[in-house]
């Protein structure tokens, strides 16, 4: 389940000028992002600043108005689909492509992402082994029994594996995130985002989550995460991007912006997340 | 009251409910749903023809008297040749009405499914219809139970109309013996105590079933 290291340290992901507006409200203007293969990203910012909204983009939930996506190549998609060795770009600033050409660009980008939620969006009425392997299975046209043995090793090592057969509601928030993140993880994507994985969690239960993370991130697999823990970011980040009101004010390795930020904005903001807690 | 025509009436009347209510209700209720679910995705459709024709359905099915959509089927279509016998008319009639009152409650329930359940089937690579299909729908049908409890429940009380299309229900075995008898009000009491039973049943059954799927529901 190690990502391959045989490739050049190339980006993952290359975001240029994504720009998305809800009506009136710019939420986005302009974001430039660059994530190298096995580097992690910890995204930054108060309520409102469109950091939900440019995960969202990447894994084809949200259609930015503008801006270029760009996915790095691999060795194989698991569910073999075929273009996986070639790098993919989505142009959401070309002239908008026909209903089903956007449909077709927005699964590929998920093809080769996978997004942790806030509030973890486990599929009640099915059991927690359903959950991990329905993409697997269902959409990835997998064995069967070959998806079940992995989803039972990832079970195993988040330490959940004797809960494979109960639901959601039988288990705990950390539970139920940590099935979220191993959901995410058993659809082999060369990306994982994270949004504001342990906010929707009890104090006592973020710590389990976090550490799941952080391992992840040991062992080599590239990742935004979305976070107000700014101790967990410190540590497991390799780069902080701090951004307000749509756009990236500040950037640099963690510990950087997190110490000494040069921005004042960024100052503020990390002074008012101190303070809280 | 006549206490021997009171038992002697309630083997035939039993018997009406068996042959007649029962099936009726149960024949039309599967075909209404399965018409309904049909109705409930053309109305969430985002191709406007569709979900418009779907719209027209239900508003004239719930905007018309059941018992005038049972006359329009057995006594109207004749006139312009096509004739249908009584159990096949109220077994339209009802599906076709089930199906309009049904789709709203799907539909309803389809939306009730919180946003974050379609964009986790789409997340781990689902299209609108697969998402759809294995997530949407399995949660939307136990959102559905209660109220579709409740069209069933309505719709065997709805079935006594069928009499008037000449069915052997219930209700029509009542009038016969009734006539027979001149104890009018003795048999339609019998036959209303009948319905209550048949309801009773139904609605505690519904209360239970109802308490164990709210679990299985996003919310
Ligand atoms: N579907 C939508 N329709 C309209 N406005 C939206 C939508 N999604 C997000 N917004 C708006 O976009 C802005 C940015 O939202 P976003 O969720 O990306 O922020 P965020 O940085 O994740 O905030 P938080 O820390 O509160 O999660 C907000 O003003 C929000 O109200
Ligand atoms: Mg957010």
């Amino acid at each position: 389940m190690l990502p391959t290291d045989k490739l050049p340290v190339e980006p993952v992901l290359q975001v240029r000028g994504l720009s998305k507006s809800f009506g009136s409200n710019q939420v986005l203007r302009g974001i430039d992002l660059e994530v190298p293969r096995g580097k992690v990203v910890a995204l930054i910012g108060p309520s409102g600043s469109g950091k939900t909204t440019i995960l969202r983009s990447l894994n084809g939930l949200e259609t930015p108005d503008a801006g270029a996506v760009t996915m790095g190549a691999r060795d194989a998609a698991p569910s073999g689909r075929k273009g996986a060795e070639k790098p993919l770009t989505v142009d959401f600033g070309a002239a908008s492509p026909s209903k089903k050409e956007r449909a077709r660009q927005l699964a590929a980008l998920r093809d080769r992402s996978a997004m942790v939620f806030q509030h973890y969006n486990l599929f009640p009425h099915k059991t927690v082994l359903e959950n991990v392997i329905e993409g697997p299975v269902y959409v990835q046209k997998r064995p069967r029994a070959e998806a079940v043995a992995e989803a039972e090793a990832l079970l195993a090592r988040v330490g959940l594996l004797e809960k494979k057969d109960a639901h959601p509601f039988e288990l705990s928030g950390g539970q139920q995130q940590r099935v979220g993140i191993v959901r995410a993880l058993a659809l082999k994507p060369q990306l994982l985002l994270f949004d504001e994985p342990t906010s929707a969690l009890d104090p006592e239960l973020v710590d389990d989550v976090l550490a799941v993370i952080k391992e992840l991130a040991e062992e080599g697999w590239t990742m935004v995460i979305v976070t107000h823990e700014l101790a967990f970011a410190r540590q497991t980040a390799d780069e902080v991007v701090f951004m307000d009101d749509g756009v990236v004010v500040e950037r640099g390795p963690a510990s950087q912006v997190l110490r000494n930020p040069k921005e004042e904005r960024t100052q503020a903001f990390v002074r008012r997340l101190l303070h809280e807690i | 009251m006549d206490f021997n025509l009171f038992w002697s009436s309630l083997g035939p009347l039993l018997l009406g409910a068996i042959q007649g209510t029962i099936p009726l209700a149960l024949a039309s209720f599967a075909l209404g749903l399965l018409l309904a679910l049909v109705v409930a995705i053309m109305r969430i459709s985002s191709n406007k023809l569709v979900s418009g024709l779907g719209r027209v359905y239900v508003s004239v099915i719930r905007g018309t008297p059941l018992l005038v959509q049972l006359f329009v089927i057995f006594y109207g279509l004749p006139a312009v040749g096509v004739k249908i016998d009584p159990w096949p008319s109220a077994i339209i009639a009802f599906s076709l009405n089930v199906g309009g009152y049904a789709a709203e409650v799907i539909r309803a329930a389809i939306l009730s499914v919180p946003r974050g359940q379609w964009e986790a089937g789409h997340m781990i690579g689902m299209s609108r219809n697969q998402a759809l299909l294995r997530i949407i729908l399995p949660q939307a049908a136990r959102v559905s139970v209660p109220p579709l409890s409740n069209t069933f429940i309505s719709l065997v009380k709805d079935t006594s109309l069928a009499s008037l299309i000449l069915v052997t229900e219930m209700f029509r075995v009542a009038q016969q013996v009734a006539a027979f008898s001149q104890e009018f009000m003795l048999l339609y009491l019998e036959a209303a105590a009948i319905y209550w039973v048949i309801c009773l049943v139904l609605s505690t059954a519904q209360t239970r079933v109802e308490k164990r799927l709210d679990r299985y529901v996003a919310h």
